[in-house]
């Protein structure tokens, strides 16, 4: 496991017109490491994620992920990350099969490679008699499930998950939690937005934006010593609270 | 009672999916009453049939005595209703909207302001504004402006805090709380366990079942299984320990702290620290916890579903 | 009353805030008056011909000037060998050869019979039939020439007279067409979309849980829709009348009460189509595919009704299209009053209500 950082930002900067929606944040991540990106609505973590997995270009400061330049290298990081969000992820209409290929083709998995990828993947989450099935007739937890794995299909050491449990269960929302565990101690490097704030705490690290700015970034364990909270809940709202800007 | 529902049922598809398996329960008058649940519960549908929308395939249900089906069109004049999605005007602004809902319930805001004053003023600096243009927070409060501003008997809001960040959760529910003096009912869902706290009585629904219903309190001390809590520098491994412990039962992180139950009711936390210590987990500390709503629901989960 | 004030107004606020759709209202008729007044002719105006004539005697010649001369024609091709003809036609260079027989002249004075043979590219049939028309009309106006006073004894004159529309416009034909086109597509498709609109993004389950009139909903919803449909109207017949030079015949008030009558029905098929369906890109869907092809079809503002095979001709009577083309065509072609189209207005009257009706009952108080 090389122990370079994976996201190295340094300065990173967005503007738009007068509006600064990122403004000079700074981190590294690191290999097999869950970094927790929190904020409230608003505070420019779309934005900053955008920026980060190849989708907007900066306006000015340095970032390099997965050893690409944010700046002239988009194309590259897009290929060498994985990305998941609540919003959108599968396919209804196509089925757990087609969708896992279709997803691996996008990566560039072709052939045998994408063939084994794909009963890999099928088996790990015991849907091999599934596997013709439409995901539209998954239930939610699995449909999460699924479309982790096929975001990891192309093996990314970095992937983003954004607010990828909303609505489930509690159980399933921890099942997931597993999943990322796991992923995290092969060492690939996880970029995790939430809205549960117990989720905040599984993260080895935690970063919280408020009005553009990382405003605290730590192990959520130091976080709550800092600000003498109980829970991460306490420690947003008391940074969140603050913030100056509407969403 | 302001809400009674009777053994609801409710299939979509031809009766191949099944959203509200035999649902009762009653709500009082100014009552502050939560359906808390995931995706998929049955809570929207729940929600359609209480206000009229939707036709239940059997069962019986009253709003403030107007039964849902003959009574509809006295439901529809005094009940508040905040869908699940965002459905004000996005071209219209934050005033047109309101005046527009203000009219259609055949009143004016003006007449009405007093009830929303608090909510309004947060607003009321983007009053001109498109309603599409607004945040989350912004539009959940322009929503409940406009569900409350012909003064409705009943609030029924469905999953209003969902998507929004724990900062404009804690002020959305904050709101209510200022409603309470005005007597107003309300009937709230939501995915998130925690805000179960913020209820008078909640219902906790999964599947189209209700697994529970009463005061947060209430449930929390009817819970008869014990559950320690563990905590470690280690979580990961532990809880994977744990899944194969002879006397746990279930293991669930809980932030920083792991939820451990044990099979066996008599297992004191001394003897499950000990056994983690042998099993070479040095740095693991064993208390007991009071369960909060989500042991509480996991547990019934597991019920529900045969485990 | 006030209500319905607020609906308005509020649908009002929609579709003037909407400004690109606003747009393609008030351009899209201008465009199609454009296109069919200017490009799309299908009057023929010289086209090119080819001349097929081994050897040209004096005859030829002269009557091979008179067919250059005339504005239907321009000869861009003298041929010798009929081989050439296959070709002329394939490299898509003319759509029409005149062949002319050897020794033309000869067989005129002498036989006084000579043959000429018109041979058109059919492709379009429409345009071939009118070219070989109008070549027929040269020919024939040259032969008269030639016999000057000296009349052939059993000479049968046949004289054609183009009532109301003597110069052929095709304006005469397209201009009710257009109008009839863009109301059937305005009306219905803005209006059941806009209905759709408000199912799609769940303001509709708003209006439905509270006590407003579902009948208030969906006038108010057409309304706005009726005015600018009535300003297309306006747009069109300015344009027919300043810009293709077409005189309006009949009373314009009359036509403006059709038109105005047309426009309600249109919007209550609109209303009838939004409260049968979902989503907005279905409504849209069964607009143009369930209204717009039939209308187009079924006017007989591209082909003839009575050329139709009979069945074809009975369907299209339920398409109200084709009413408001032929009452457009009686008053503003023909300039006849009320009386003639009595028959059509009581058609249409019949079919907004019936319409209506349906839409109305048809209007969920619920969700599914």
């Amino acid at each position: 496991m090389s122990k370079e950082a994976i996201i190295k930002t340094q300065n990173l900067t967005k503007s738009f017109g007068a509006f600064t929606a990122v403004d000079k944040i700074s981190f590294e991540a690191m290999p097999g490491e869950i970094f927790g990106f929190l904020g409230a609505n608003g505070a420019g973590k779309t934005t900053a994620m955008k920026m980060l997995s190849g989708l907007l270009k900066p306006s000015s400061g340095t970032a390099s992920v997965v050893g690409f330049d944010v700046f002239k290298q988009s194309e590259m990081i897009k290929k060498n990350i994985g990305y998941m969000s609540q919003k959108f992820s599968l396919y209804d209409d196509l089925t757990v099969e087609e969708n896992i290929a279709f997803f691996g083709g996008i990566y560039g998995l072709r052939g045998d490679v994408l063939k084994l990828a794909q009963m890999e993947l099928l088996e790990r989450l015991q849907l091999m008699d599934q596997s013709k099935k439409l995901v539209a007739s998954l239930p939610l937890g699995w449909k999460q499930k699924l479309s982790f794995s096929v975001a990891m299909i192309h093996k990314p050491r970095l992937v983003f998950l954004d607010e990828p449990t909303g609505g489930v269960d509690p159980i399933t929302r921890r099942q997931f939690w597993e999943m990322i565990y796991e992923a995290a101690e092969n060492g690939v490097t996880i970029f995790v937005t939430t809205h549960y704030m117990d989720e905040a705490e599984y993260c080895s690290r935690v970063s919280i934006m408020v009005d553009g700015k990382i405003a605290a970034m730590d192990t959520p364990r130091a976080l709550k010593e800092q600000f003498g909270a109980k829970n991460m809940d306490e420690v947003f709202y008391t940074l969140a609270r603050g913030a100056k800007r509407g969403e | 009672m302001s809400l009674i529902v009777k053994n609801i049922i409710k299939t979509y598809d031809k009766g191949n999916v099944l959203a509200l398996d035999n649902v009762s329960f009653e709500v009082k008058q100014g009552e502050r009453f939560g359906i808390i649940g995931p995706d998929g519960a049955g809570k929207t549908s729940l929600f359609r049939i209480l206000t009229t929308l939707l036709l239940a395939d059997s069962g019986v249900a009253s709003v403030c005595g107007n039964d849902v089906v003959l009574g509809f069109d006295k439901i529809r004049r005094i009940s508040g209703y905040m869908p699940g999605k965002f459905s004000l005007y996005q071209d219209l602004s934050v005033e047109e909207n309101l005046n527009f809902f203000a009219t259609v319930f055949g009143t004016t805001v003006a007449e009405n302001m007093h009830l929303i004053k608090d909510i309004y003023v947060q607003i009321e600096p983007f009053k001109d504004r498109p309603a599409g243009k607004l945040s989350g927070g912004m539009k959940q409060k322009l929503a409940l402006c406009c569900a409350l501003i012909h003064e409705p008997k009943i609030l029924f809001l469905d999953e209003p805090t969902t998507g929004v960040d724990p900062v404009s959760r804690k002020e959305f529910w904050d709101m209510l709380d200022r409603l309470k003096s005005r007597n107003i009912t309300i009937l709230v869902s939501t995915p998130y366990m925690d805000e179960a706290s913020r209820c008078d009585r909640i219902a906790l629904m999964q599947t189209g079942k209700i697994l529970a219903i009463d005061t947060l309190d209430n449930i929390i001390g009817s819970y008869k299984n014990k559950v320690f809590g563990v905590e470690t520098r280690q979580m990961h491994q532990l809880s994977q320990f744990f899944k194969t412990h002879k006397a746990v039962h279930s293991c669930y992180p809980f932030g920083d702290t792991l939820h451990v139950t044990p099979k066996d009711a008599l297992l004191t936390s001394i003897e499950l620290e000990s056994s983690c210590k042998s099993a070479g987990f040095q740095d693991v500390k064993v208390f007991d916890i009071v369960p909060n709503i989500e042991d509480i629901f996991m547990n019934l989960m597991g019920q529900n579903n045969g485990i | 009353m006030k209500t319905f004030l607020a609906f308005v107004l509020k649908e009002f606020q929609h579709v003037w805030r909407d400004k690109r759709s606003l747009f393609i209202l008030i351009a899209m008729p201008v465009m199609l008056m454009f296109i069919f007044g200017f490009a799309l002719s299908n009057e023929v105006k010289n086209s090119n011909i080819a001349i097929l004539c081994p050897k040209p005697d004096e005859e030829v010649l002269s009557l091979i000037e008179k067919i250059d001369q005339s504005k239907y024609f321009t000869i861009n091709k003298m041929m010798h060998n009929p081989n050439e003809i296959e070709n002329y036609f394939k490299q898509n260079k003319g759509k029409m050869v005149i062949v002319f027989e050897n020794d033309f002249a000869d067989k005129l004075q002498h036989d006084k019979l000579a043959n000429v043979q018109l041979i058109g590219d059919a492709t379009d049939p429409n345009t071939a039939t009118t070219m070989i028309g109008y070549a027929q009309g040269i020919i024939a106006d040259y032969q008269k020439s030639l016999l000057g006073e000296t009349n052939l004894p059993y000479a049968i004159q046949v004289e054609t007279r183009m009532l109301y529309n003597p110069q052929l416009l095709s304006a005469y034909n397209f201009v009710p067409g257009v109008m009839a086109l863009i109301l059937t597509l305005l009306g219905t498709m803005m209006t059941s979309v806009s209905i759709v609109k408000e199912k799609e993004f769940g303001s509709m389950e708003l209006l439905l849980v509270s006590p407003v009139k579902p009948i208030m909903v969906i006038f108010s919803k057409a309304l706005p829709y009726a005015l600018l449909c009535f300003i297309d109207v306006l747009i069109i017949l300015l344009m027919a009348r300043y810009v293709l030079d077409m005189p309006i015949r009949g009373n314009i008030f009359l036509l403006l009460a059709m038109s105005v009558l047309f426009i309600f029905t249109t919007l209550s098929l609109g209303l009838l189509i939004s409260n049968s369906v979902d989503q907005q890109q279905v409504a849209m869907f069964i607009s143009l595919v369930g209204l717009m092809m039939p209308s187009l079809i079924f006017s007989g503002f591209m082909f003839p009704i009575e050329n139709m095979p009979k069945p074809m001709q009975i369907i299209s009577n339920i398409v109200p299209t084709k009413w408001y083309f032929e009452i457009l065509k009686s008053v503003m072609v023909k300039g006849l009053g009320f009386s003639y189209i009595w028959k059509h207005t009581l058609i249409l009257v019949g079919m907004t209500a019936f319409f209506t009706l349906v839409a109305v009952r048809k209007f969920k108080i619920r969700l599914s």
